[in-house]
């Protein structure tokens, strides 16, 4: 054990930089400061000082904190979305997996059928709607509709195959009932594959936002990091030689998305060295 | 002629080496059928494949080799651990475990074994007389030649494993190396197979290396045997011999624990179990189970000696009670 | 109380293979009629080859599948009376003891939770005292006790002591029929008969009948009263172990007794190696004919009758033993 950690660099480094964002996030986020958005709360265009870390923006707004509300939203619907579908998706593959029968029928059928449909043009059709405007959660909720279905029939899939393995004969000949054989047998094993699920999905989320953002289709109102670069895009950043306004949420994204990465098949290696390999 | 001198070998793991292979001395003579017979985790699969040139990481050689030596077509041959890969086929082979699965499922079997003979071996044969070569050789081993035409999935595992043994042997090669070549097959159909090979030999009078957990079969099947214990031999010499009258404390409460048909009197099993590899006890390796065990056996190992002539022990007791 | 513990009257199993709209039957079990008496506490084993049936037999017995056709009775009360159904009951009489230990317990749960489980859900204790009394009592029986194994997992025990576990498990509910499918087939040679031995004393101790499933004719020879033999699916052989063994009527167990490799009697070279094993789902007439040395064409055409006599039965029209007569001994 201790030689493997050891050489986990990459857990090791996964884990710090996601700690990293994550102090960045729900800790440095909540020091009592001005909103961000605000247009027009400093000069504009100021590189950066002892004042403004990172600069001003073009509207006039304080480059690091904007950064630092962009990290805690951006993590926020992440890790929304990656509850809801990691707690919906065990729900439903579960109760799909071990009832069989038509619930299992119908249950595959509308799990099936957000798996297939194509998730772009709802996203897109989704925000539209939203009108340029709208609260972090409820963007999360929208990127959540897509999110359990994957899961839901991972977990399917793991509940049949656990169906018919001895030990659960054993439980039910043990007194078992059938909730406490599927909490105390089969959850186990359900969840240490969602927590890698929940990991996946939150980078997904992320990625997703990101990508509607930079399609300009993410609410006007909602300062992520997706967002931050969009709008210093807008504003010609590159070309005003901005370079930290529009350099720090990329650098941010491309560091968070490394390091939640890394935790993942760090985790994963942890994984498989208890295993015994 | 099989030669296995001080071979040592371990698995590298996270946390410590694993010594698997503690020191292995052994002869295997020509025309013979050798058995390697042990319980799970004593060793003889990775012995195997130590003999064979199969070790990849984590697996590795620490001391000792492997020297494979021999005549063909007139020609003396010698090779070690290091160089065994280069007469694969033509002087040594090989059926690993679970062999079913050896065979590449979408090739037909008459592409497997125009494939498995090296080119320099085929000189100026074409493919059609290969083929009829491997035809005639099939019938003698009772299998039709349809089978040629075939895809593996469509034989039946007794029929994979024959057509295996056929491959294996096509090339007359001076050693057989088969590991477990009948688990997982019934017992009509194992002795098929086991009847199979033994005829083979008969005719070819080369050397099978038979490694089987099943001591039954190495009764009905061998020659010679050696029985394994957490990476050492405990036991090596004639077939009868050990079965009549076995030397090693741990082979006799073994065979003694084997169930025969027509025989009701009361077996017993050896208590308690074999030692994890990692953490060998000290001293001799069977001492924790050996009735006969004193203060000696817990702190030094047993050599391999000789205690009559070709039978071998690794006992401080060995001391025979009839001459 | 039921004169028979255990009945099985023309049982059948039928599974259809192929895709969803293939037609195709693969009949595992076919009109199997067998049973088991309730005075003494006897041991049956159920031989054959993998792929047999026996297995799945098993499962209907453990009512882990239905019987498409006939009849099982256990106790007089039969599987397919549902009023009659009480599960825990159920539970109570019939355990089963699974071929990989491994395999029998999950391996994130301790193994003394599946003990305290059996002894207090199904009823027999009220409270943990009284479970541990009664649980630490059953793992003596085995060679264990609950000392050794609590809070342990099971990747930390041999094969052989998980195994042994595992037949304490069984054992708590007292139960009146243990179903051991391969019980010894994972665990090592020099284990194994510690572990059949452990059937013959817990029989007596506990007054329990076990039927036991195995391909190893050696071990069903040693430990049973009684031996079933099923080819394909079909009860072919019936009888006292010793009888069976020593005088087998039915020629696929007389092939089954020459090709289990054992010490003392080496091999022959024998005369014709019957054909493999084919892969039918439909015969007329024996199903045993394709590789049956001594068949004719009536036993290609119509299945045989069973034949009893003596405590025997035989599914052969040419048996090769003869039991119509007092057995001589």
């Amino acid at each position: 054990m201790k030689k493997f950690w050891k050489n986990a660099i990459q857990l090791k480094i996964g884990l710090i930089t996601t700690a990293v964002f994550l102090v960045i996030g729900f800790v440095i986020y909540y020091i009592p400061h001005v909103n961000p958005f605000t247009y027009n709360t400093y000069p504009e265009q100021l590189s950066p000082s002892f004042v403004h870390w990172l600069g001003t923006t073009s509207m006039g707004q304080d480059v690091m904190w904007l950064l630092i509300e962009a990290i805690h939203n951006s993590l926020m619907i992440g890790l929304i979305v990656a509850t809801i579908g990691t707690v919906v998706g065990v729900f439903v593959g579960l109760l799909a997996g071990f009832s069989g029968g038509i619930a299992d029928r119908v249950l595959t059928l509308l799990t099936d059928t957000f798996v297939v449909i194509p998730s772009l043009p709802i996203l897109i059709l989704m925000t539209s709607l939203m009108k340029g405007s709208s609260t972090v959660f409820l963007m999360a909720l929208v990127l959540a509709m897509f999110a359990w279905a994957w899961p839901s029939r991972q977990i399917r899939s793991m509940a049949l195959t656990m169906k018919e393995r001895d030990f659960i004969h054993t439980a039910w000949f043990s007194g078992e009932g059938t909730v406490q054989v599927v909490v105390t047998e089969i959850l186990p094993y359900a969840l240490t594959w969602s927590l890698s699920n929940f990991m996946n999905a939150t980078l997904s989320a992320i990625g997703s936002e990101s990508s509607l953002a930079v399609l300009g289709l993410s609410p006007a109102n909602l300062i992520s990091l997706g967002n931050m670069i969009q709008w210093a895009r807008e504003r010609n950043a590159i070309f005003a030689g901005q370079w930290f306004w529009i350099g720090s949420p990329i650098v941010a994204t491309v560091v968070l998305f490394v390091g939640l990465f890394l935790l993942i098949t760090g985790y994963n290696d942890f994984l498989s060295m208890k295993r015994g390999k | 002629m099989l030669t296995i001198d001080h071979l040592s070998a371990s698995y590298k793991t996270m946390d410590k080496d694993v010594l698997t292979l503690n020191d292995l001395n052994l002869k295997i003579h020509d025309n013979e059928i050798f058995g390697i017979a042990g319980e799970s985790g004593c060793g003889k699969t990775t012995l195997l494949k130590t003999i064979y040139d199969i070790t990849e990481y984590p697996l590795q050689i620490d001391s000792g080799k492997v020297m494979l030596t021999g005549e063909k077509n007139g020609k003396e041959f010698h090779y070690e651990t290091g160089n065994i890969r280069k007469t694969w086929w033509e002087n040594i082979t090989y059926v690993p475990q679970a062999a079913q699965s050896v065979l590449n499922p979408i090739v037909r079997i008459k592409r497997q074994f125009l494939d498995s003979i090296p080119k320099e071996q085929r000189g100026n044969e074409t493919e059609e007389e290969v083929l009829n070569r491997v035809k005639k050789y099939l019938e003698e081993l009772q299998l039709s030649p349809d089978i040629l035409e075939a895809y593996p999935f469509q034989l039946s595992g007794g029929m994979r494993q024959r057509v295996i043994i056929a491959l294996a042997t096509f090339m007359s090669p001076g050693v057989v190396l088969a590991d477990e070549p009948t688990t997982a097959l019934d017992v009509v159909v194992q002795k098929g197979i086991l009847m199979l090979l033994m005829r083979l030999q008969r005719q070819f009078q080369n050397t099978i290396v038979l490694v089987s957990h099943d001591m039954g079969v190495h009764y009905q099947v061998t020659d010679r045997m050696g029985i394994m214990y957490s990476g050492s031999f405990a036991e090596i010499g004639r077939t009868g011999d050990i079965f009549r009258d076995p030397i090693h404390p741990y082979t006799k409460m073994l065979v003694d624990s084997l169930p025969r048909v027509g025989d009701k009197s009361q077996k017993a099993g050896i208590p308690g179990r074999p030692p994890a590899l990692k953490n060998p006890p000290p001293g001799c390796r069977f001492a924790p189970r050996c009735p006969k065990a004193t203060d000696l056996c817990r702190q030094e190992v047993p050599e391999l000696v000789e205690v009559e002539k070709g039978r071998y022990a690794a006992c401080h007791h060995n001391e025979r009670e009839v001459e | 109380m039921s004169e028979k513990l255990l009945e099985l009257k023309n049982v059948s199993k039928v599974f259809r293979i192929g895709g969803m709209l293939s037609r195709k039957k693969l009949v595992a079990v076919d009109d199997v009629s067998l049973d088991i008496d309730a005075e003494e506490p006897v041991i049956l084993s159920l031989v054959g080859e993998s792929g047999c049936g026996k297995t799945t037999l098993c499962k209907m017995i453990l009512r882990m599948y239905q019987a498409d056709r006939g009849e099982i009775r256990l106790d007089g009360k039969s599987y397919s009376d549902k009023k009659e159904y009480d599960p825990r009951q159920f539970r109570l009489d019939v355990q089963p003891i699974f071929q990989n230990p491994y395999e029998t317990f999950s391996m994130r749960k301790s193994v003394d939770s599946y003990l305290f489980n059996t002894a207090i859900r199904l009823g027999i204790c009220k409270d943990r005292q009284k479970a541990e009394a009664l649980i630490d009592e059953t793992l003596h029986s085995v060679g264990m006790s609950l000392s050794v194994i609590r809070g342990k997992y099971p990747a930390q025990f041999s094969g052989g002591e998980l195994q042994r576990i595992s037949i304490a498990r069984a054992l708590i509910t007292r139960p009146k029929l243990i179903i051991a499918d391969e019980p010894v087939a994972a665990i090592d040679a020099s284990m194994k008969m510690n572990i059949v031995n452990l059937f013959k004393e817990l029989k007596d101790q506990y007054h329990v009948s076990f039927i036991y499933v195995t391909h190893d004719l050696s071990t069903a020879y040693y430990v049973s009263d009684f031996i079933a033999t099923i080819y394909r699916g079909c009860l072919i052989e019936y009888g006292e172990a010793s009888q069976i063994m020593d005088h087998p009527a039915h020629p696929y167990t007389r092939l089954l007794l020459d090709a289990v490799p054992r010490i003392g009697d080496k091999w022959e070279e024998e005369l014709t190696l019957p054909g493999e094993e084919e892969k039918e789902y439909s015969l007329m007439g024996c199903r045993f004919s394709p590789r049956c040395p001594y068949v004719t064409e009536e036993c290609r055409k119509k299945r045989p009758d069973m034949k009893k006599g003596c405590g025997r039965q035989v599914l052969c029209w040419h048996p090769l033993a003869s039991f119509d007569h007092s057995s001589s001994e």
